[in-house]
């Protein structure tokens, strides 16, 4: 009990951090928003006509989602590779806290600011014409899975926010992850792309994530791809979880 | 049985970085409620075993006991009852005084950590600064609540390194006001300094380490007697005269430095001495150009340690 009450603490501050820094926010949702504006307005149509009867704004908005929460995540490597190069990490090393509260603590602050920033970003789906039948059960699936997908990636955050040498450096991994969204079929449907390409993209994490999200919000259904998306998810959650908290321990002790 | 009964007990401690030897077998205890100093240049090794009593870096070899407690086997106990200020003021700039505080105090399990810290900051004098973010603070406002986030959860031990440095004559004096009372109180305090001067004044027992050797120890009166007493620079117009003189103190204790044109005459420094020194130099014509006496510092305690050690070889 004691570890989950001190995880809080430690995720309590870096709330406070992160709140502190407006700014940080700002620049997490801005870049979604207006990929988003630009993809709506600018290529939609054209895309509009090999999606059917799906309107581009629907068909997009859970990529942005995923965008915006991939943008969101490099804070938490910023954050601990400010921690660690400061002072006060030697504090807490010398204190009774467990190394996954002290690294728990940024990843359960960087879900719920990251789940701000993906409801700021909804929002502004919503103004621009994104609708959806989706139900109650629907937005739960989706919501569950959009923390489910925070918390994987995030903790692969923390692994990288461990090994960077630079505070800078710390975030720059997360341009991996953009580039995964962009081969995916979340701007374009699969068919239309190079074989390559598009072996490629029905094959990585991004593309099952982000077709179930878009089955949930559009037709109301989980979709076939669920399965995958689900086991993406948690096993990049134990494998990264299990090898930032090894990392700490030898790069600590 | 011994480092049971003392706060800490060290034997034989050994590290190293990529085959470069830091420390080389450091051993000593350190009494309860006692102020112990390890007394050190740069890289001697003093960061290195703080290190390893606070449980942040593992020794190759040898073992420490730090309030009865083996460090390697049982880190997390030391950690209940152990706290360290380190050379940088380890504060938490984003948050406020007050959240600083209550911070620790959370994460000690303290009962009120509200009131801890409002305790705190009144007898660290920043309740005017306890809504303020830390990045606003001065250099002596940091330390002052460095110190105050050490103190929560009543640490038997309160490691310091290098406490001192960087501050200013003042902030001096205030950090070893706080170092002494918090003794008094019963705490035992490990710190480190390059200061013999700092060791002087706070410390009930000195361990002198150089290049990862312990190469004294003992309370500063039983140092003091191992210092050079009066060293003597006596510096000359050219080599002729200062190859007479030289000569004329053949026997005894002399460094010669042609470039300076000087020479350094170790003596007891008692004026009668001095005066003999100078009336047989006088006697035999050699001008003495310019008369120094030097103050002994911690260099002139490590090279007359060290060449005390070679010589008991």
């Amino acid at each position: 009990m004691s570890r989950l009450g001190d995880t809080w603490v430690m995720a309590k501050r870096s709330l406070r951090h992160t709140v502190r820094s407006m700014d940080t926010i700002i620049t997490v949702v801005i870049t979604p928003i207006a990929m988003m504006l630009l993809f709506v307005f600018v290529f939609g149509s054209s895309f509009e006509k090999s999606l059917g009867d799906i309107k581009y704004i629907d068909f997009v908005t859970p990529a942005i989602i995923i965008m915006t929460v991939v943008s969101g995540i490099a804070y938490a490597a910023v954050r601990l590779s400010m921690d660690l190069q400061k002072g006060i990490i030697n504090r807490f090393k010398t204190m009774p806290v467990a190394p996954s509260s002290i690294l728990g603590g940024h990843a359960t602050s960087s879900t719920l600011s990251n789940l701000f920033s993906s409801l700021l970003v909804l929002l502004v789906a919503f103004l621009i014409g994104f609708r959806t039948d989706a139900g109650v059960a629907e937005w739960l699936l989706f919501v569950g899975l959009t923390v489910l997908f925070t918390l994987a990636t995030t903790w692969l955050a923390i692994l990288f926010g461990l090994f960077a040498k630079t505070v800078e450096g710390a975030g720059a991994f997360s341009y991996i992850l953009l580039f995964l969204i962009f081969l995916s079929s979340g701007f374009t449907p699969v068919d239309s792309m190079h074989p390559a390409l598009r072996w490629f993209a029905e094959n990585q994490p991004m593309t099952p994530i982000i077709e179930t999200m878009r089955s949930l919000l559009t037709s109301g259904t989980i979709g076939s791809s669920a399965g995958i998306a689900i086991a993406w998810c948690i096993g990049l959650l134990v494998v990264a979880y299990a090898l930032a908290l090894r990392v700490y321990k030898t790069k600590t002790m | 049985m011994n480092e049971h009964k003392a706060a800490i007990a060290v034997a034989g401690l050994k590290k190293s970085y990529k085959k470069v030897g830091v420390l080389k077998g450091v051993s000593f205890t350190v009494e309860k409620g006692s102020i112990f100093a390890l007394l050190g240049a740069n890289g001697a090794g003093k960061t290195t075993t703080i290190n390893i009593l606070t449980t942040l870096l593992k020794a190759d070899e040898g073992m420490a006991f730090v309030d009865g407690s083996n460090v390697a086997r049982t880190p997390e106990t030391v950690r209940r009852r152990i706290s360290l200020t380190g050379q940088f003021a380890a504060v938490d700039d984003i948050l406020t005084g007050r959240e600083n505080l209550e911070l620790i105090g959370d994460l000690r399990h303290v009962k009120d950590s509200r009131k801890t810290a409002k305790e705190l900051l009144k007898q660290f004098g920043l309740e005017d600064a306890a809504e303020r973010r830390v990045q606003t603070y001065s250099g002596g406002m940091r330390r002052r609540l460095d110190i105050a986030m050490s103190l929560i959860g009543d640490p038997s031990i309160i490691f310091f390194d290098e406490p001192t440095t960087g501050l200013d004559p003042q902030s001096r004096n205030g950090m070893w006001e706080t170092i002494k009372s918090l003794a008094d109180n019963g705490t035992t305090i490990f710190l480190t300094t390059q200061y013999l001067e700092e060791a002087d004044q706070l410390a009930d027992k000195i361990c002198i380490l150089n290049k990862g050797k312990i190469v004294a120890e003992g309370t500063p009166a039983e140092l003091k007697k191992l210092l050079p007493h009066g060293q003597v620079e006596l510096k000359f117009q050219n080599e002729k005269q200062l190859n007479a003189a030289a000569k004329q103190l053949e026997g005894m204790s002399t460094t010669r430095d042609d470039e300076a044109l000087a020479l350094m005459v170790t003596t007891e420094g008692t004026v009668a001495e001095l005066t003999r020194l100078l009336t047989k130099l006088g006697n035999a014509g050699v001008d003495v150009a310019e008369f120094a006496q030097k103050a002994p510092s911690l260099d002139d305690v490590f090279l007359k340690v060290i060449s005390e050690t070679k010589e008991k070889k």
